[in-house]
């Protein structure tokens, strides 16, 4: 695999480029889901390729192709430099990046149980018993599941003397009972919506899940949904469990950190950011108990942003985000360091696959646990809402107003949990949010949750990110507004 | 600059090798697709090209069955020990299951339409001409005090498709799309457009465009929320009716997640609504089988406002006690078919005399980040962005804060009272379809936010 790098790089060279890096990755996925007791997708795919970037006449140019011979990447490396020639057409300036040490080294995520080495018949045989158990609840109408399990080994060399080579093995799972009855339809999830929960492990991470015991549960509160109050259209309190508020953490602190939105340069397709550069050090973006960091390290946990270098040879770090309420920091790459004046990238260059170019992702965005338990929290909570595992999500393109649905809620009355309600949603603006929140629960009941969907780039790449949180509570919101009308 | 597809006979060299090597693994029935692309794309921010990447793959997905049962394997790696390797992890997964009760034999030789969406000069185009158009355009936004963003794109791509039964389809098309935003601090507008013929687009006009729209779009005020009468450009009614195409699966019927159960043969929508699945349709890209080599046909959907008919493939057609419509999937799958070549029926109206003919509205340029809230009720959340704006007594009066609505798309399809002519529409949640404009009225806007 070194040989067809270096074939890269030099070639490259020789081409005029004054940087260049090559990644030769070999993705490996395995998918499996059933619906209705019977086998729904049973897949396996492999993809091998190298993607090369290069700066040449001060611009960038990447090129990728999955003929891996020294012509095929030859000729794939002078594409990369004709391309990069072709952009200092259209430039205002030449590009620059932050230094950064070259390394060599070998990186695997650490797992118990290669999901590629379990028998498919017992990965399939989980999933139909799961299946089966919803399907004994009367009312269920659409019982769904599903595992998905990536390997992903990736070897990267840059022109500055760096040679990387990371494996990462990405485990996922989770079922789902749907119900339809009169005019609605009501979906319960577990251990979280659209596919459940990811992280950087093995099979472990299934068997942990212990989708079996949960089973009848979800599939009996969809139907009971039904059954429930409609969630009131008020003001009020609103308790997240901690799924729903990882995805909170997603959309309204991990998207608008991104440098390069806050810089413009996802300006057509993603959007910006609210967070521009002078809010630094200024914002108060929380109350002082929200801290959020943005931490690919081991130490922080499995999770799908966890790493040892990013995609542009940096290694993983952690950056205070939010530190006692203030705004402290972004997620920055080389380009964008040298832009704002850092010292260094915050290591977050991530690519979906060799025939991506990296571009700025979250990694770990993680909301830092606080104290207590989720009993005490409700407990305390002399009239709110309980809102569980997410349904819908939406906010606009500058990361300022959000809306969240959920799958259920549970009212909340002089400390107890009285009654479940259907349709819950609450919305608000970012930052008013993040300074109502006046309590977190303690780290016992901290979860790294796995994000497999998040959407962004030119052409679209989808990417694994992580989001730890425990469950916390939050005053004065706006709920059931998106059901408002209808 | 750009390389070339693989030619017919390669193409039909690799599938023939798969279809042998699965008959020699034992396999029943053995289905073999290609899928080829060759894609760039360069991206431009702050009035200079940023990204700008070029990429060449193919993939060769290999389908088996045996006693009754069917699996998938996909690899890039076209030597003979790499497809074996494929054919056997199919088989090995296939192996593992249950048997499945609902599998169909393989179709055999099936007749298609011919359809030319492959143009050279689209596959051909250089990244120097690319620079050049992004250069242009990020001039004009220099001259006005304006920022720049975008991508100019162009590929060719083919799918080839063969099964031991004797069925072989083809197909190739090229696709270019210029996209671009002009920021003038603190508003922007939004101009886009998509054809499988460079020859149809003309980046220079998307930026004037955008650019004088985000110009009108500065010092936006901010409106209470209510209900609004709504004058949604072709962009903004693409990605909230883009939402509908998997409700008119027999498949989602059957699973009960349609918003059309109970609800077939009914008058649902207004009686101006129809919508048809084609893609024959000159507006539309797209292959003319589907997944699993069955010939698309034209299916009407929506006949004034009633819900008629719906796709179907192989399995849920023989469920049904249907003929299949040629919308399935690629086996296995569990979500069975969807129309993928919408064409709405327009009407003869324009956004001028929309907006001529309005006492008071809000003129909608796009929709981002549409979800959905409630599936039965089709209600869906989103923003309004890159330029909402006023109009009163006919005319655009001031520019608009940004809206979150959440509205039922059944109600909004009751709703529309004009219609332009319908378009070849692109954006940016949906993929492109043939839509047109339209005035509603009842928009549910509920909140505004900053800007």
């Amino acid at each position: 695999m070194w040989d067809l790098t270096v074939v890269a790089l030099n070639t490259a060279k020789l081409r005029g480029a004054t940087y260049a890096d090559a990644r030769l990755m070999h993705l490996r996925q395995r998918d499996l889901t059933t619906k209705n007791g019977q086998v729904g997708t049973l897949a396996q795919s492999e993809s091998i390729g190298i993607g090369i970037r290069v700066l040449a006449a001060g611009a960038w140019g990447f090129a990728s192709t999955d003929r891996l011979d020294r012509e095929g990447v030859a000729a794939c490396a002078a594409q990369a430099v004709s391309i990069a020639k072709a952009s200092a057409l259209a430039k205002r300036g030449d590009t620059k990046m932050v230094p950064e040490n070259p390394y060599v080294d070998s990186w695997q995520a650490p797992l118990r149980k290669d999901p590629f080495e379990i028998p498919l018949e017992s990965q399939l045989d989980l999933l139909l018993q799961a299946d089966a158990a919803m399907r004994t609840i009367k009312g269920v109408t659409l019982t769904e599941t599903d595992m998905q399990f990536r390997k992903i080994d990736s070897w990267f060399a840059s022109s500055i003397g760096s040679r990387i080579h990371q494996r990462k093995v990405i485990s996922g799972g989770g079922i789902a009972a749907t119900s339809f009855k009169g005019s609605e339809i009501q979906k319960r999830s577990y251990p979280n919506s659209f596919g459940g929960q990811y992280a950087l492990a093995g099979y472990e991470l299934i068997e942990s899940l212990e989708l079996l015991r949960h089973a009848p549960r979800v599939a009996d509160e969809s139907v009971a949904l039904h059954s429930a109050a409609q969630c009131p259209e008020k003001t009020g309190t609103l308790l997240l469990d901690g799924s729903q508020l990882g995805l909170q953490i997603h959309e309204s602190v991990g998207h608008p950190i991104e440098l390069d939105r806050v810089l413009g340069q996802e300006a057509n397709f993603a959007g910006t950011s609210f967070l521009t550069l002078d809010k630094l050090n200024k914002l108060k973006y929380g109350s002082t108990i929200v801290n959020v960091v943005a931490d690919a390290r081991l130490e922080h946990g499995p999770g799908l942003g966890t790493f040892a270098y990013d995609d542009e040879g940096v290694p993983a770090q952690c950056t205070d985000i939010i530190k006692d309420g203030q705004f402290r920091g972004y997620l920055s790459n080389r380009e964008t360091a040298k832009l704002v004046g850092l010292e260094r990238s915050s290591g977050t260059m991530r690519t979906e696959s060799w025939n991506r170019l990296p571009i700025i992702r979250m990694t770990n965005i993680s909301l830092k646990p606080g104290s207590g338990t989720p009993d005490e929290m409700v407990a305390s909570t002399d009239d709110g809402i309980w809102m569980e595992t997410n349904r819908s999500w939406s906010i606009d393109d500058r990361r300022y107003q959000f809306q969240f649905s959920t799958e259920v809620g549970w009212e909340i009355k002089g400390g107890k949990r009285v009654r479940m309600l259907k349709n819950p949603s609450y919305s608000g603006i970012t930052t008013e949010f993040w300074n109502s929140c006046d309590a977190i629960c303690g780290k016992e009941y901290w979860t790294l949750w796995g994000t497999p969907n998040c959407g962004k780039g030119q052409p679209m790449q989808t990417m694994g990110t992580g989001h730890g949180a425990a469950p916390a509570r939050f005053r004065n919101v706006k709920m059931g507004t998106a059901f408002s009308g209808h | 600059m750009a390389g070339a597809l693989s030619s017919a006979a390669e193409l039909k060299k690799t599938i023939d090798a798969v279809l042998r090597l699965g008959r020699a693994a034992g396999a029943d029935e053995t289905e073999v697709q290609l899928d080829e692309t060759i894609d760039a794309l360069t991206r431009f921010a702050n009035n200079a090209i940023h990204q700008n990447v070029a990429e060449h793959g193919i993939t060769v997905s290999v389908r088996t069955v045996v006693a009754g049962r069917t699996a998938r394997a996909t690899t890039n790696r076209l030597d003979e020990d790499s497809l074996r390797m494929a054919v056997e992890s199919s088989l090995q997964l296939a192996h593992s299951q249950p048997p499945n009760r609902n599998l169909l034999p393989m179709p055999g030789k099936q007749p298609y339409r011919t359809v030319n969406r492959f143009l050279g000069a689209t596959a051909t185009l250089s990244p120097e001409a690319r620079a050049r158009a992004v250069k242009q355009a990020s001039d004009l936004a220099i001259r006005r005090g304006q920022v720049a963003a975008g991508i100019f794109s162009t590929g060719q791509s083919q799918l080839a498709l063969g099964n031991s039964r004797g069925l072989f389809a083809a197909h190739r098309q090229t696709n270019a799309e210029f996209s671009i935003t002009m920021q003038d601090d603190p508003a922007a507008s939004w101009a886009k457009a998509n054809s499988g013929d460079i020859g149809k687009i003309d980046p220079q006009a998307l930026a004037k465009r955008a650019s004088e729209k985000a110009s009108m779009a500065k010092d936006a005020k901010e409106l209470g929320p209510g209900q609004y009468t709504v004058i949604l450009e072709p962009a903004a009614v693409l990605d909230l009716v883009g939402f509908l195409f998997y409700d008119f699966a027999a498949t989602a019927l059957e699973d009960q997640r349609s918003c059309l159960n109970k609800r077939m043969g009914k008058q649902l929508f207004g009686k101006n609504i129809s919508i048809v699945d084609d893609v024959y349709h000159p507006f539309q890209l797209g292959a003319p089988f589907d997944g699993e080599g069955m010939a698309r046909q034209r299916v009407s959907l929506v006949e004034k406002g009633v819900p008629r008919n719906l796709v179907y493939s192989r399995v849920s057609a023989k469920k049904a006690g249907k003929k299949p419509t040629g919308h399935g999937f690629g086996l296995p799958n569990e979500y069975g078919e969807a129309p993928m070549n919408l064409v709405f029926g327009g009407g003869n109206s324009s956004l001028e005399k929309m907006v001529a003919g309005t006492d008071r509205g809000l003129l909608v340029t796009r929709v981002w980040y549409i979800r959905e809230v409630d599936p039965y009720e089709k209600v869906m959340t989103g923003m309004t962005r890159d330029g909402l704006f006023l109009v009163e007594n006919g005319k655009v009066t001031t520019a608009v804060r940004n809206f979150r609505f959440n509205q039922s798309l059944i109600e909004l399809l009751q709703n529309v009272q004009e219609m332009g002519p319908s378009v070849r529409t692109t954006a940016e949640e949906a993929f492109e379809m043939v839509v047109p404009a339209m005035k509603a009225t009842g928009f549910h806007c509920t909140e505004p936010t900053k800007f």
